[in-house]
């Protein structure tokens, strides 16, 4: 039971479950829009928790951390989403490969697993919140179970960020954080792979017409 | 003891009594959320006051079951009221049925009231039977899930048992109860046929369920199951309530506890009849056979909320 | 126990194996009364008082300590051991019980038949119920697996009934296959379980295997063994192909019987080899069988939801029910492996509680559906409809085993839902934490077959029995004869005191519990309140549920008619403002599948003929066949066929050719046997 936990812990927990809860929800949402507030969502959690984290442990660093991610994942990359969905014109429902309750199960399966792999892991590591570390890998095979079931190319670059979002999540739960400067690098590898995937998809949207990535099958070779 | 039990009858009569309240004022909320000038709060009261008093017409093939089928789908609902805590923890019948009895309790009633949509024969009952049937399947083992949440967090399918973990232990945030809290709205709209799975408000048969299955019922039987609709949209804001929101129900044996719960109680379901209508207002209906994924996802997410307990609380 | 009371116990098992024997005679008798149409019909009310003796034995055989004895019957020095202790008792009084309202049914509705016929399914009958009630008594290898044919092959008979009809002679086929193959499995898991000692000639007994050392290989070795030949007479998935072929095909008393009492001979069983014969029980054989069972259940139930034959729909229901009881079965494995022995009487007990209501319900269902047969000569639902009125008693008490087999409160099939819930509810703490994990996800399947059943009760009962006839053949029907109304009767009286004294049946059941797992399950509550673990925990009163739900009932009728009146109106169904509407615009059967058939499409191979829009006469076909069929058993009787061609080569209808195998195969032979 719960009850020797401290309440800033219940908290963390909790946004936890809620980056769990909204990854699922990435996995059954078909438009667009929909998609990249959830992102957004996700950010917004991610950030309190890594914040919650930093004052419960005096960890000051992690409060950049956090601010970083509230401007990035919540402010700066969902508004660029928006602009580009609306700009490219493609918020429609999207029919996902496999359908979305099967798809769901196998995230089912996947968090069981998840958890399993993560629990001599999370034994070992004296952290507090060592819990969350099974939910931050099955938010990461989550995401990637999104972006194979998803054929456009926005739903795959969000899948992709959520992904990061796991990761991160997994750094501030089992070790309180990535040194500060590998975070910044991080996040500015992801800004710039943001911007630059931008790029990329009005060039296929000129090449194909469309934002569909299977029509990159012409590509290959016969 | 005697007072439980006089506390037992005057919670399911209030309910009765009530129910119809509710209904009222979600049908208020709504109308004015669609800009429309709404009916009197009392409205639901002045139909089922017409109803009682029209003769009762019937189709020639109509068998016996289809004329006890409104009065057993009442009683279900009543005792489904009954056996929820709303402003006291104290209810003697409840060790009789425990939650799992009480998805049973709703089920009996679909069922009978299914079979009787199937007797008269029309094209209109038996389609609305399938669809209720088929909402149901998935619905049912959803609704089944959110208890087991709560189930086991508190070690208990007992409601009262339930809520006095969740109220009256010390305070501990349960993560896997926000999963039970998404499927358990996402249930009960669809079993309470409301926006998004199904619409109170329809006859097009593209689209009604509910509606579609007390088309041939007329008079005191319609009344009947009218009445029972809103016990039904009563009993699950009540179960919500409980499960959710449990704080200021009166615990056992604590008499003086009483009135502020009936006050909580009022506030908190005046604020979810609104909120319902609000979220009805904003939510789109589903084709029909999105409905089956709408609620395997209610479904998913309510395992998902008994793995979160196994993943964080234990 | 004291010396004089033990030496009064072999009567109990002696009087058991006369019972059997009464059935035989009564068969045998049948064939040569076949001149006496008078006598003939005085052989079923016999067998049902010989039922319900047997019922009386079973019980008496549950409560009291268990006797044997040794007959001098067989081959020279293979005496038959027989033994009635808790278990083999419990499983004859399920059978007693059921075989005793089923009997009295086939009283009625076989009375019309030639006295030829007759005879035969008479000495068939009761060939059948003798075999079965053997297998429950058996104590040795050699015993059980004679009962075990004698029942096989009366069933198959029994379903060949109508062998004039080649679907039929097919199905009997496939039957007697799968029955075999599963024999074959049995026989292998015998001789493991005896550990090859040829020498030693009591090893073939109950009482040596139960005392044998094993090395957890060759358990294991001997459970996968009995899994697979029990299962394949239970109709576990996927060797179930044969039981929606077979139980429809039988004359419906044959059904009930073969679906409420045989598929429960394959789990008692499984139980006997698991927790009587065999001393070591691992872990892994309990997530197997809840594994299989789940699947099992799942799948009968997709495929009940689609079916248009109501016997077809009902075989399917079964394997779905089968499912069930083997899901609970691996879970008592679980938590007896993992030393929890209260949970696995908890366990045990909703699984038993589940096969006793079962061959109530579905007893009742069958015979119910076999009175619909019989008045209407119709077993496809899109030619019934509206049979209420003309068959009301039929119609209450198959609604009483439909609600039953829905899992609705109060009656039984609630109670054995809700105990098995109540014990996936008790999982944590289990020493795996995988399992921890994946056992909710098994309550959650199981919570989904169930409400699928209520899916496929209500289009089993409202196709067949409401709304409005589909065909001519239904305006002729006629209600069920008083004997078969009896039966029915005595079924239907079976689920709702089943679901109504649930505390008195678990007390009733806790010999075997305790025989299999060493405990028993402790009734928290009182004599009123079920409460498996304790009383804050969870409670059910299915009593006080019933009383208040039947007051509820009378205030409401009483308010509404002193306050208001009961005037009724008589007219038309509302047409919306289309006149033409006849009964053939009400949901058919497939029709009302339909949202089933499309969800879970996947699982099925479905073959539909539409018609063209233009066609003047349209005529539409659909079906939805099993997948497995067609990837699992295709190859296998493709391989077979080709096996069988390769083999055909070897034939030149010359004698000395023959004779030169022989001659090869003895030499091959002699010189293996002197290496």
């Amino acid at each position: 039971m719960t009850l020797s936990l401290t309440y800033h812990l219940q908290v963390v927990n909790f946004l936890a479950a809620m980056l769990l809860l909204i990854a699922f929800a990435m996995l059954s949402q078909r438009r667009i829009v929909g998609l990249v507030t959830l992102f957004a969502w996700q950010g917004a959690a991610l950030s309190l928790s890594t914040a919650i984290v930093a004052w419960s442990t005096d960890q000051h660093h992690l409060y950049y951390s956090a601010a970083l991610t509230l401007i990035l994942k919540v402010i700066a990359m969902p508004w660029y989403f928006y602009r580009l969905v609306k700009k490219l014109d493609v918020d429609r429902d999207v029919e996902p490969m496999i359908n979305i309750p099967t798809t769901m199960l196998i995230g089912i399966a996947l968090v069981i697993f998840a958890f399993n792999l993560a629990l001599p892991i999370s034994e070992m590591s004296g952290t507090v919140t060592r819990s969350t570390l099974g939910i931050a890998m099955a938010s990461v095979l989550l995401a990637f179970l999104m972006m194979i079931t998803r054929s456009k190319a926005i739903p795959q670059v969000i899948g992709f960020l959520a992904m990061e979002n796991g990761l991160f999540f997994a750094a501030t739960s089992a070790t309180y954080g990535m040194p500060l400067v590998v975070e910044l690098g991080v996040a500015l590898d992801v800004l710039v792979g943001v911007f630059v995937l931008g790029i990329f998809f009005f060039q296929i949207r000129e090449t194909f017409d469309s934002l569909d990535l299977k029509h990159m099958e012409k590509l290959k070779e016969k | 003891m005697t007072t439980g039990i006089l506390l037992q009858i005057a919670q399911t009569l209030a309910a009765i009594l009530l129910a119809p309240l509710l209904m009222g004022w979600v049908n208020q909320c709504r109308a004015w959320l669609q800009g429309r000038s709404a009916p009197p709060i009392t409205q639901p009261y002045r139909t089922l006051r017409k109803l009682f008093h029209k003769d009762a017409v019937i189709a020639h093939n109509a068998s016996p079951l289809f004329r006890f089928a409104p009065y057993m789908v009442f009683a279900c609902m009543a005792l489904a009221a009954g056996l929820v805590p709303t402003i006291a923890n104290d209810l003697p019948f409840s060790p009789a049925a425990d939650a799992i009895a009480l998805v049973g309790v709703f089920a009996l009633a679909r069922v009978f009231l299914a079979l009787a949509a199937m007797d008269i024969g029309t094209s209109f009952g038996t389609l609305g039977a399938r669809r209720e049937m088929l909402v149901a399947f998935l619905a049912e083992p959803a609704l089944l899930m959110v208890f087991f949440t709560a189930s086991l967090i508190s070690q208990s399918t007992e409601l009262p048992t339930i809520v006095e973990t969740l109220a009256h232990k010390e305070f501990v945030l349960y993560p896997s109860m926000a999963f039970a809290a998404v499927a358990f709205w996402m249930v009960s709209t669809a079993e309470n046929a409301r926006i998004p799975v199904d619409n109170p408000t329809t006859h097009l048969e593209l689209t009604m369920i509910h509606e579609a299955m007390i088309l041939e019922y007329s008079a005191r039987h319609l009344a009947l199951i009218e009445w029972a609709v809103a016990l039904k949209l009563f009993t699950y804001s009540a179960l919500g309530i409980a499960l959710f929101l449990p704080w200021g129900i009166a615990p056992q044996g604590e008499l003086n506890a009483l009135p502020l719960a009936v006050l909580a109680l009022v506030a908190k379901m005046a604020v979810g009849g609104a909120a319902l209508s609000l979220l009805e207002a904003i939510s789109a209906k589903v084709r029909l056979f999105r409905a089956p994924e709408f609620l395997g996802t209610a479904f998913l997410l309510g395992v998902l909320g008994m793995l979160i307990h196994f993943l964080l609380e234990v | 126990m004291n010396e004089s009371l033990l030496s009064q116990m072999p009567e109990l098992v002696n009087l058991a194996w006369m019972g059997v024997l009464c059935w035989i005679g009564l068969g045998f008798a049948a064939l040569f009364l076949q001149k006496s149409r008078g006598l003939l019909s005085l052989v079923f009310p016999l067998g049902t008082l010989v039922a319900l003796a047997m019922a009386g034995l079973g019980l008496a055989g549950l409560l009291l300590p268990a006797s044997a004895v040794v007959l001098p019957i067989g081959l020279p020095d293979l005496p038959m051991h027989l033994r009635l202790d808790a278990l083999s008792g419990f499983f004859l009084l399920l059978l007693g019980g059921a075989a005793f309202g089923v009997t009295l049914y086939a009283w009625g509705y076989f009375k019309d038949l030639a006295a030829g016929p007759l005879a035969l399914i008479l000495l068939w009958y009761h060939l059948f119920l003798a075999g079965m009630s053997l297998v429950l008594l058996a104590d040795d290898a050699y015993a059980f697996m004679v009962a075990w044919e004698v029942m096989a092959l009366s069933s198959y008979f029994l379903v060949t009934t109508d062998h004039d009809q080649p679907a039929i002679r097919s199905a009997g086929f496939l039957y007697l296959l799968i029955a075999h193959v599963g024999a074959v499995a049995l026989l292998l898991c015998y001789g493991v379980l005896q550990g090859g000692e040829v020498a030693n000639a009591g090893a073939y007994t109950f009482a040596y295997m139960r005392h044998a050392e094993m090395t957890p290989f060759w358990a294991s070795a001997a459970f996968l063994l009995a899994l697979f030949g029990f299962g394949a007479k239970a109709g576990l998935v996927p060797m179930h192909v044969w039981l929606p072929e077979a139980h429809p095909a039988a004359p419906s008393p044959v059904s009930a019987l073969m679906s409420g009492v045989m598929l429960k001979t394959a789990i008692y069983g499984l139980l006997r080899v698991t927790f009587d014969l065999l001393n070591v029980q691992l872990a892994w054989w309990g997530t197997l069988a809840l594994t299989l069972g789940l699947v099992t259940a799942l799948y009968g139930v997709i495929f009940a939801a689609v079916q248009s034959d109501m016997k077809r729909l009902l075989a399917w229901s079964s394997i779905e029910n089968i499912g069930v009881l083997l899901a609970g079965f691996g879970l008592t494995l679980i938590f007896y492996t993992d030393g929890k022995g209260a949970l696995a009487a908890l366990t045990l007990t909703a699984m038993l509680y589940h096969a006793l209501n079962h061959a109530f319900f579905k007893g009742l269902l069958f015979t119910g559906a076999g009175s619909v047969l019989h008045a209407t000569g119709e077993r496809n639902m899109d030619r019934l409809g509206g049979l209420m009125a003309a068959m009301p008693w039929t119609a209450w008490l198959t609604l009483m085993g439909a609600l039953a087999i829905a899992g609705l409160p109060p009656l039984n099939g609630f109670v054995s839902e809700w105990l098995l819930l109540q014990a996936f509810l008790l999982t944590p703490g289990l020493s795996h934490s995988y399992l921890n994990m994946v056992i909710p996800v098994a309550a959650a399947a199981v919570a989904l077959a169930a409400a699928l059943a209520a899916y496929v009760m209500v289009k089993f009962f409202g196709v067949t029995f409401l709304g409005a006839a589909r065909s001519p053949a239904v305006s002729h029907a006629h209600e069920a004869g008083w004997r078969e109304r009896l039966g029915m009767l005595w079924l239907a009286a079976g689920c709702v005191l089943l679901g109504l004294f649930p505390v008195q049946v678990i007390d009733a059941l806790a010999p075997v519990v305790r025989l299999l797992t060493g405990q028993t399950l402790v009734n928290g509550g009182n004599w009123l309140m079920l409460a498996p673990v304790d009383a804050e925990r969870a409670s059910y009163g299915p009593l006080v549920f019933f009383a208040v739900v039947l007051v509820t009932l009378l205030l409401v009728f009483l308010w509404v008619r002193k306050a208001y009146h009961g005037r009724v109106r008589r007219s038309d169904p509302w047409d919306c403002g289309y006149p033409e509407q006849d009964a053939r615009m009400q949901d058919s059967a497939e029709g009302f599948g339909q949202p089933i058939r499309l969800i879970f499409s996947s699982f099925m191979r479905v073959e539909r003929d539409t018609p063209d829009p233009f066609d003047r006469q349209p005529k539409y076909r659909g079906d939805s066949r099993d997948k497995l069929w067609v990837l699992l058993y295709q190859p296998i009787a493709d391989l077979a066929a080709w096996l069988s061609e390769q083999a055909g080569r070897l034939q030149h209808g010359r004698i000395q050719w023959y004779l030169i195998y022989s001659f090869a195969t003895l030499i091959f032979l002699l010189v293996f046997v002197t290496r």
